[in-house]
């Protein structure tokens, strides 16, 4: 088989791991816009945020230590304890649930009735709030993420390739511990939605929240709910991609690189999200090794946006969206 | 008592329609311009000019172009960053080919340079709305950044990849590069400002501006009535490129001096420029001015109070000043969606009828 197909099947399959994680994120979004018509771009810094806190725990750090330090002179930062990786992310969890519950009390209950737009708006602002609270929480220096996870690159692969091609595949064994996670994560979230009480109950209210109110589902409990998910679902983005590059800023950044992915998709479908996340990721990933080198490279920073936007111009609702009605 | 329009009369159509139709408004509003064009520029010095008083002025064009597309016309733009890149980009060309022009007519060159290119981002928002094209417009912000990163003819081949302003003058006067006084630079921004308001509060209320706004409250009804929807989103889409793109040329030429795109022209910019637009008003032209104001200070303030009264890390403020922002914007948008301008309106409301509750 010739070198540059090898090379191309290698950039896709990398692609299609890229391209789960990316629906790892959009997921988060489908589910809140879904349940409550929030277009919630604190997606990613909610990832950021989950991170920070589970690695904080594991750590034993004291919330705050800097702003104490500061106010008040003292010299703290650990409780001097180590947290093992499941009892943090069950902690995590909590701390997710809490947030949840505060979003909803002190933001969207009194942002009722209000505009799209001005709910998106509301939740960059949250995004920056919560990146500010982080921040003063944690602490921004980059953070090594470590749940025990395989790292590296997988032998079997490499060796079975080269018996195969003559050429060794270079696939990393966290890619594909990602992957199977985001398997059993949309397999769950898909059983959770189908055959609990819970699960039916959002779906109603995705459908039609006056009707859902009006057969006794408290709207108010299931938004808790659905941000509660998604903020568990950020917490497993959070592990997956803090783990790879590092708990920092910049993975707040992969909302941005989600968008694009639920602009595709549509914003409605959790399917879509799947699909729209390994188009993208393929499509990124070939385009920057094809026509890359052509145009001076570093394309992966807008393609999946100008293909997002131009596949909108002729199916503005996306993949799998709803088809967007609209009446005077 | 002290605000109210009695004695006030009106005796031709052109007197009723005036942008400041209280007499005392009116006056407030000249000599605010007054003590702007006359005074400011003589007691001025580096420090206030740098860190409040051009940054605000060229933030409040930039505000008042956002606020022309997502406040008048009810699109939303998180490509503000990018077509502020326009701008300087465009005006950095127009500077180094052409040097002997004068900078009041680059900049404005700039400015409809940026506007053809703002529309042709706009076209998707005939077949897209909502926050589907505030995500398309983010395709504008890292693809236009992307292309004055990639393409050397946008910086003349300058090895570092970055963009400098040369020294440019205006009848003499030295506006550009490391050697301009504070006051020129004031002076030329407030120049800027001053038409940048007066021909976008007439646009706003005159038929345009009608036009934008039917769209903004409902756009298939405002096409029933006759207004074009495809003119009518180009004309704001290039109206606030002219305004984004003016902003952008003299934040590049007057203010920085030298700007890397990534670093200067980033979506934390569009993101910043949209703040001061919820925060100050939507659909208002002072409010622009308000939350340009408020954004600009703020970290200003902070800075001092924080870092320079209490002694607190620098990056510690810089967190604090984060979390702040966000929940002002969250605040502003549950407590009072209109923003400082409806504080302000509010607050003449109730001088014009006191000490009168009624």
């Amino acid at each position: 088989m010739p070198e540059q197909l090898l090379f191309a099947m290698e950039v896709t399959l990398n692609g299609l791991m890229a391209g789960v994680l990316y629906a790892l994120v959009a997921l988060g979004f489908v589910l809140i816009f879904k349940a409550s018509g929030i277009f919630n771009y604190a997606q990613g810094v909610m990832a950021l945020f989950a991170a920070l806190t589970l690695v904080g725990i594991m750590e034993g750090q004291v919330p705050f230590s800097h702003l104490i330090n500061a106010i008040f002179g003292t010299e703290i930062h650990h409780f001097g304890w180590h947290v093992p990786a499941l009892l943090a992310i069950i902690l995590t969890i909590g701390v997710m649930v809490v947030f949840a519950w505060a979003v909803q009390r002190f933001i969207f209950r009194h942002l009722v009735n209000q505009e799209p737009i001005i709910l998106f708006m509301a939740t960059i602002g949250l995004a920056f709030f919560l990146e500010g609270v982080g921040d003063l929480m944690w602490g921004a220096d980059i953070k090594k993420l470590d749940v025990g996870l395989p790292q590296g690159i997988n032998d079997w692969i490499d060796i079975t390739t080269f018996e195969a091609f003559g050429y060794g595949f270079f696939i990393d064994n966290l890619d594909i511990s990602a992957t199977i996670v985001a398997i059993i994560l949309v397999a769950a979230l898909i059983t959770f939605s189908q055959y609990t009480k819970q699960g039916r109950a959002l779906r109603a209210v995705a459908d039609d929240h006056q009707a859902a109110l009006s057969v006794g589902i408290s709207l108010n409990y299931i938004w808790i709910l659905v941000w509660s998910i998604a903020g568990f679902v950020a917490l497993v983005a959070g592990i997956m991609w803090g783990a790879k590059s590092g708990v920092q800023f910049s993975l707040s950044l992969i909302a941005l690189k989600a968008l694009p992915v639920l602009m595709l998709g549509g914003f409605t479908s959790i399917p879509g999200a799947i699909v729209g996340g390994l188009i993208i990721g393929v499509g990124e990933k070939l385009f920057e090794f094809l026509i890359g080198p052509m145009v001076g490279g570093a394309t992966e920073n807008w393609f999946a946006y100008v293909l997002a936007l131009v596949f909108l111009v002729f199916r503005p609702q996306g993949l799998f969206g709803e088809k967007i009605i609209e009446r005077v | 008592m002290f605000y109210r329009e009695a004695g006030d009369f009106s005796t031709t159509y052109q007197q009723d329609s005036q942008t400041f139709p209280i007499k005392f408004d009116r006056y407030r509003y000249y000599i605010v311009l007054a003590v702007a064009f006359l005074v400011i520029p003589f007691v001025i010095n580096d420090y206030w000019a740098n860190a409040v008083f051009v940054p605000f002025l060229i933030y409040a064009i930039a505000a008042i172009g956002l606020n022309i597309l997502t406040g008048y016309c009810g699109q939303v733009s998180l490509g503000t960053g990018a077509f502020m890149a326009v701008g300087a980009y465009a005006v950095y060309k127009l500077m180094t080919a052409f040097p002997e022009v004068s900078m009041l007519i680059h900049v404005p060159i700039a400015g409809l340079i940026t506007a053809g290119v703002v529309t042709l981002f706009g076209l998707p928002s005939l077949r897209i709305k909502g926050f589907y094209l505030a995500v398309a417009t983010l395709a504008a912000q890292f693809f236009l950044v992307w292309l004055f990163n990639k393409v050397p003819w946008f910086y003349n081949y300058s090895a570092s990849g970055q963009i400098s302003a040369p020294e440019r003058s205006v009848f003499g006067i030295i506006v550009t590069g490391p050697n301009t006084e504070a006051w020129a630079k004031y002076m030329i921004c407030l120049i800027f400002v001053t038409l940048a308001a007066v021909i976008a509060r007439n646009l706003t209320r005159g038929s345009v501006g009608r036009k934008w706004m039917a769209i903004r409250d409902m756009d298939i009804a405002a096409e029933i009535i006759g207004v074009n929807p495809m003119m009518s989103k180009l004309t704001a889409f290039a109206v606030s490129g002219f305004f984004v793109g003016i902003a952008g040329a003299l934040f590049f030429s007057v203010y920085l001096g030298a700007a890397e795109v990534g670093e200067s022209f980033g979506i934390d910019k569009s993101f910043l420029v949209l703040f001061m637009v919820i925060i100050g008003g939507l659909g208002s032209i002072f409010g622009s001015f308000a939350g340009a104001a408020f954004l600009v200070l703020l970290p200003v303030f902070l800075k001092n109070v924080l870092v320079g009264m209490l002694g607190w890390p620098t990056d510690l403020a810089a967190h604090l000043q984060l979390v702040i922002v966000g929940g002002l914007i969250i605040m502003f948008l549950i407590v009072e969606p209109h923003g400082l301008a409806q504080l302000w309106r509010l607050a003449k409301e109730k001088l014009r009828l006191w000490p009168f509750p009624h």
